[in-house]
């Protein structure tokens, strides 16, 4: 077998046939995956949620995962924060040529791994070769269904309700950002990449009529999400610094770059809102999963500064949270 | 979380902790007694920015005002060293190794990601010393950083050059456009637009200079002047400090962020800046040009000097009719007084490098201002 990704590969020949039998379904599991044209499922429930999300990084491989980790959780986030259970995914797979097929084969492991721990099957995937220079090693699709046990968890936000988050913010984006520019000063940086399924099914099963809205603040981080939710809208959000969960490695490496955590992309972070006399009751009861340990009220839904989202800050004083028009830029001193 | 939480400052007889610092400060501040309006000056664009972010703006007291001065490197930059990096940029083989926040500033008729997009090869760089990485990995091509910035980025431009010249690096030079600050701070008094009662000074480039190289502020023009570093706490100590000098007609230069900075300075920075750059005339954004206010490369670094290596047609600069970014910087109006700002001109499309940069107070006010 030869050690990297070559055109053959993407043939429909042996070659292909061997790259999938081999080390695709080896790793990803050969009883789950469909050799015929379409899986065949057995969906409970009544309403089922379905998406897609596609996946690019670089590097592929960071400090806490990589693209095959963060492929499965995202789609599986994605599912999950709409209140529905997570079952199946696809995964689709473009390889650029020259690829090493360790590389492959690790993204693959973890894809598994990922995929055991949240609890879902890969059932169905294809395969596509690239020419050298046409791709960035290897992206990844994966489509998603889940299925509602309890109605999906959208409801009027009111002024008064709770903004909780599951842990520290920004680690993904900075992980990824140290690895990417080679920091010298990245030690201790650790992307949060994980699934959210059994820590949001653990907070519907207990406080089915409490939870009003939930996202996972992946790119633009946790101030986006509040932009989302608060534009046009007559409430505002408020943030308290003093609550926020922040990483001191984190704090630092976005204090020097000139960027800000609350913008940082997070992988494995839920906003959730809910009834404000709740709230407490909730966090303990997120504490209880190992994605919510950390899990704190970092702010609230008010009256005040309708339309936005906003900080208080440690001295006291507000600072707006608005929506970036692109990417976080480095400063120069 | 945010700040570290953990230290301890010893306060008269008891001991407070960080937050209760940090409150009774905010306390103090909020609450402070001011007689008739005050205006003060930041002469640094971290500043800009930070009293926006950490709120200590939204606590001042009514009659205080805080205007910007030209601290923001970016800014201060004039359009014709922008178009001279622009006609470099269109040379064949030619690498433009930049700082993040220069690429969008417009000059007099483009800009840099303009160009980029167009097909120049413009590279950004999180350090000087990173272009040399750049130069080495494109022997055919030639790289030309653009070393723009305060007395703080000064030494490692420096130190960048002497590598290339150490390791014989023939394809890299820099475009000359670092800025001084204090001659700066002095032209904005001599000019005598402005009534500032006192300033803030910059932590970092205090720490290259010394608190020393400012004792003039007191001294030749009767103003009061408190070196602050960047923290809410650091925010706080130094605008009190500042109120308290100006309210007791105390003419003194002070220093609070005695951490970083020394009375001195940095001798070391200094020496490495002088080793390699002279001070000269410079044209500064808004101001025009003020004596021995830049730093050009020695004559024995000319080969490094790519306003000495290549021969480039740069069209005759223009301002854009309407943009204030000039006057701002003199610390003659406010963001929101100029008449584009968020009306046609935004961080998305910015008409002056004010709204472009991290640091400049347009970007600021736009981005946190309500």
């Amino acid at each position: 077998m030869p050690d990297t990704v070559l055109p053959g590969h993407g043939s429909g020949g042996k070659l292909m046939n061997d790259l999938i039998h081999d080390t695709i379904r080896e790793t990803l599991g050969s009883e789950s995956i469909q050799l015929d044209d379409s899986a065949i499922l057995q969906l409970p429930g009544r309403q089922i949620a379905f998406t897609t999300d596609s996946y690019t990084i670089t590097p592929i491989e960071f400090p806490g995962g990589n693209i095959g980790s963060l492929a499965v959780n995202g789609t599986v986030n994605d599912l999950a924060v709409m209140g529905a259970a997570p079952l199946y995914l696809s995964c689709s797979i473009i390889l650029e040529e020259g690829l090493p097929l360790d590389e492959l084969k690790r993204v693959l492991q973890s894809m598994r791994a990922a995929a055991d721990y949240a609890g879902v099957s890969i059932v169905t995937g294809d395969t596509k070769v690239v020419p050298r220079g046409k791709g960035d090693k290897i992206y990844i699709n994966t489509a998603g269904i889940g299925v509602f046990n309890s109605p999906p968890q959208r409801h009027d936000i009111l002024p008064g309700d709770a903004i909780i988050i599951n842990g520290f913010i920004g680690d993904h984006g900075t992980a990824v950002m140290a690895e990417r520019n080679k920091l010298s000063f990245s030690k201790g940086l650790s992307s949060d990449c994980a699934p959210l399924n059994m820590l949001i099914r653990q907070v519907i099963q207990s406080y089915p009529e409490s939870i009003r809205f939930m996202r996972d603040a992946t790119r633009g981080g946790v101030a986006s999400v509040l932009n989302e939710i608060t534009k046009d809208r007559p409430f505002g959000a408020k943030l308290i610094e003093n609550s926020l969960p922040v990483h001191d490695e984190v704090r630092g490496v976005s204090e020097l770059l000139g960027i800000d955590p609350l913008y940082i992309a997070n992988e494995g972070k839920v906003v959730i809102i809910a009834d404000g006399k709740d709230a407490p009751a909730i966090v303990e009861e997120m504490k209880k999963v190992p994605e919510g340990k950390d899990s704190a009220i970092i702010g609230e839904i008010t009256d005040d500064y309708t339309g936005s989202a906003y900080i208080t800050t440690r001295v006291g004083g507000n600072r707006m949270l608005p929506l970036l028009i692109e990417e976080q830029l480095p400063r120069i001193c | 979380m945010y700040g570290s939480g953990t230290n301890s400052h010893r306060q008269g007889a008891s001991f407070m902790t960080n937050e209760h610092v940090l409150a009774h400060d905010a306390e103090k501040l909020k609450q402070y007694q001011i007689d008739s309006d005050i205006c003060i000056m930041e002469v640094c664009g971290t500043h800009t920015t930070e009293y926006f972010r950490t709120g200590v703006k939204d606590i001042f007291p009514p009659r205080l005002r805080l205007v910007d001065g030209p601290g923001c490197p970016v800014c201060v930059t004039p359009n014709h060293y922008l178009d001279h990096a622009i006609a470099l940029a269109a040379q064949k083989d030619c690498i433009i190794a930049t700082f993040g926040d220069m690429v969008k500033v417009p000059s007099s008729y483009s800009s840099l990601a303009r160009e980029s997009a167009g097909g120049a090869r413009v590279e950004v760089v999180y350090s000087p010393v990173d272009a040399l990485d750049i130069a080495r990995q494109n022997p055919r091509r030639e790289v030309v950083f653009l070393s723009v910035g305060f007395e703080t980025t000064a030494p490692t431009e420096a130190v960048t050059v002497q590598q290339a010249r150490e390791q014989n690096l023939k394809n890299f030079s820099l475009l000359p456009g670092n800025k001084l600050t204090v001659p700066a701070v002095k032209a904005l008094l001599d000019a005598e637009e402005v009534n500032i009662d006192g300033f803030i000074l910059p932590g970092h480039v205090s720490a290259i200079i010394g608190t020393n190289a400012w004792k003039f502020l007191g001294s030749e023009y009767n103003k009061p002047a408190v070196v602050t570093g960047f923290d809410d706490h650091d925010l706080l100590k130094g605008t009190l400090l500042l109120l308290t000098l100006i309210s007791e007609h105390k003419p003194h230069v002070l220093n609070e962020y005695t951490r970083v900075v020394r009375d001195g300075g940095n001798q070391h920075a200094m020496d490495m800046i002088y080793s390699v750059f002279d001070a000269d005339d410079s044209e500064w954004r808004g101001i025009g040009v003020i004596p021995g206010s830049g730093l050009l490369l020695k004559e024995e670094y000319a080969d490094f000097d790519a306003t000495k290596k290549f021969t480039v047609d740069i069209p005759e600069p223009k301002e854009h009719p309407g943009c204030r970014c000039g006057e701002l910087l003199r610390g003659l109006i406010l963001p929101t007084e100029c008449p584009l700002f968020g009306r046609g001109c935004n961080p998305e499309h910015p008409i002056g490098p004010c709204m472009v940069s991290t640091e400049g107070p347009c970007a600021a006010y736009y981005k946190y201002g309500r």
